[in-house]
C-alpha cells in the first residue's frame, strides 16, 4: 500500500507530498505522522505541498487537522509551497487554516521552523 | 413564388454601368461614402454587382444561406468588417446595399412598363434578396464590433493588474478602478503567480485608485490576503484614504488581521523592516 514518506532531519520531520492526495492516503499520513512525532519527539514538522495542484474540501480539512495535531503534540508545523490555484480553492472553500504557519519554500520554511522552535 | 425572370437578369446586365453610376450617386447623397476612397467604393460596387449577377444566374432563390450565395456573403462579410474597423456607423454600412434598391427598381419599372403584375413580382423578389443581404451586413457588422469590445475588455483587464517589483522580495499591486468579482479573480491569480515566480515574501496591494470600498470589495481583498498568507507570504494593504477608512468603519467591516497603511511609502518601509533590510545606506 502506498504511503507518503516521512523523513527525519535532526529534530524536525519532513513530509513531502509528491503524489495526488486521495482520502485514504491523507488519513494514513495523519496516523503515520502522529506516530513518528511520538517516536522521535520531533520539535517541528515541515509539510511541503508544492507538488499538490488540486485539493478538495476533505484534503483541505486534513491539512488543517494534521497541523493542529502536531501542534498539540508540541511540534511546530509549517506548510510550504502552496500553489496559487490551491490557495484560491482553499479560500473559496472557506478553509483559511487559521493558526497554520506558512512559507513560500522549503528553505524559508526551515528558517521559520528554527525560529519558532528556538523561541518556544 | 415565381423566381426571377431571365429578362430581369438581362435588364440588369444591359445597364450595369448605368446602375453602378446611380448607385454610387445614391451612396454619395446619403453620406455613406465618408472615410472611403472613391476608387475603393467604385471597385466594391462593381464587384458586388458582378457577384450578384453570378448568384442570380445560378438561380438559387432568395434564401441567402445557400451555397450559391456564398461568394456574395463572403464579400459582404469582408466589406462589413472593414467598415466596422474604420469606424463607420451601422446604418451607413447597411445603406451600401439599400442604396442599390432605388436605381434597380427604377430600372425594372422601365423594363416592365407594360406588365404591372410581373413588375410587382420581380420587385418583391429583388427586394427580398437585397433585404436579406442588408441584414447580413448588419449582423456581420455587429459581430465585428462585439469582437472589438470583447478584445478591449480583455486588454483592460490585463492592463489593470500590473504586478510590480518594488524591492528584492517585495511586490506591489497598484489597483485602479472598481473591483468586481471577475477582476478581483484576475488580480488574485496574477499576484499569487508572481509571488511564486519571484519568491517574494511580501506583497503590497495599493488601493489608492479604488474609488469605493464596499462589503464586496472588502471581501475580495480579504480573500486575496488570506490566499497570500496560505502560500506563505505576507500582505499589506496601502493607500487607505480617509473616506475609505470611514466607509469601512461605518459599514462595520471586520478587516481582521489585515495590515493597513495609509500610503505606499509607509507600506514599503514596513515591508523592508520585516525583511530586515538595512535601508540607511542604500536608499
Amino acid at each position: 500500500m502506498e504511503r507518503i514518506p516521512i523523513l527525519q532531519m535532526g529534530e524536525f520531520l519532513l513530509v513531502t507530498i509528491q503524489v495526488d492526495m486521495h482520502d485514504q492516503l491523507a488519513l494514513r499520513l495523519q496516523d503515520d505522522l502522529t506516530e513518528r512525532i511520538d517516536q522521535t519527539s520531533a520539535r517541528g514538522v515541515l509539510i511541503d505541498i508544492s507538488a499538490l495542484d488540486m485539493v478538495d474540501s476533505f484534503i483541505g480539512r486534513m491539512i488543517a487537522s494534521i497541523s493542529g495535531l502536531s501542534r498539540i503534540m508540541d511540534a511546530q508545523t509549517v506548510l510550504v509551497g502552496m500553489q496559487p490555484a490551491v490557495a484560491i480553492t482553499l479560500v473559496e472553500l472557506g478553509l483559511t487554516l487559521p493558526g497554520v504557519n506558512t512559507a513560500l519554500n522549503v528553505d524559508r520554511g526551515m528558517n521559520l521552523l528554527r525560529q519558532r522552535v528556538g523561541r518556544s | 413564388m415565381a423566381a426571377l425572370q431571365n429578362s430581369t437578369l438581362e435588364a440588369i446586365v444591359g445597364s450595369q454601368a448605368q446602375l453602378q453610376g446611380e448607385w454610387l450617386a445614391a451612396l454619395e447623397a446619403n453620406g455613406a461614402t465618408r472615410n472611403i476612397r472613391e476608387q475603393d467604393l467604385r471597385q466594391e460596387t462593381r464587384d458586388f454587382l458582378q457577384l450578384l449577377l453570378d448568384g442570380l444566374r445560378k438561380e438559387c432563390g432568395t434564401q441567402i444561406g445557400v451555397e450559391g450565395w456564398e461568394e456574395v456573403r463572403r464579400f459582404l462579410d469582408k466589406l462589413s468588417t472593414t467598415r466596422a474597423q474604420i469606424g463607420q456607423e451601422s446604418h451607413q454600412t447597411a445603406y451600401f446595399i439599400f442604396a442599390l434598391k432605388g436605381p434597380l427598381f427604377t430600372l425594372l419599372q422601365t423594363h416592365y412598363r407594360e406588365q404591372p403584375a410581373l413588375l410587382a413580382e420581380q420587385l418583391w423578389e429583388i427586394s427580398q434578396l437585397l433585404d436579406a443581404f442588408g441584414l447580413h451586413i448588419i449582423r456581420t457588422y455587429q459581430k465585428t464590433r462585439e469582437a472589438v469590445i470583447k478584445r478591449q475588455q480583455e486588454e483592460l483587464l490585463e492592463l489593470s493588474t500590473p504586478v510590480v517589483k518594488l524591492w528584492e522580495g517585495v511586490l506591489a499591486l497598484p489597483l485602479i478602478g472598481t473591483l468586481d468579482s471577475q477582476r478581483s479573480q484576475t488580480v488574485m491569480e496574477s499576484l499569487l503567480q508572481r509571488i511564486v515566480d519571484t519568491g517574494s515574501e511580501i506583497a503590497i496591494i495599493d488601493i489608492t485608485g479604488v474609488p469605493t470600498v464596499d462589503t464586496l470589495v472588502a471581501q475580495h481583498l480579504l480573500k486575496t490576503v488570506t490566499a497570500i498568507r496560505l502560500m506563505g507570504a505576507d500582505c499589506i494593504i496601502s493607500g487607505v484614504r480617509p473616506q475609505i477608512a470611514q466607509t469601512i468603519v461605518h459599514l462595520g467591516l471586520d478587516l481582521g488581521t489585515l495590515t493597513t497603511k495609509s500610503n505606499l511609502a509607509d507600506a514599503l518601509k514596513l515591508a523592508l523592516a520585516r525583511l530586515g533590510t538595512a535601508t540607511g545606506e542604500r536608499v
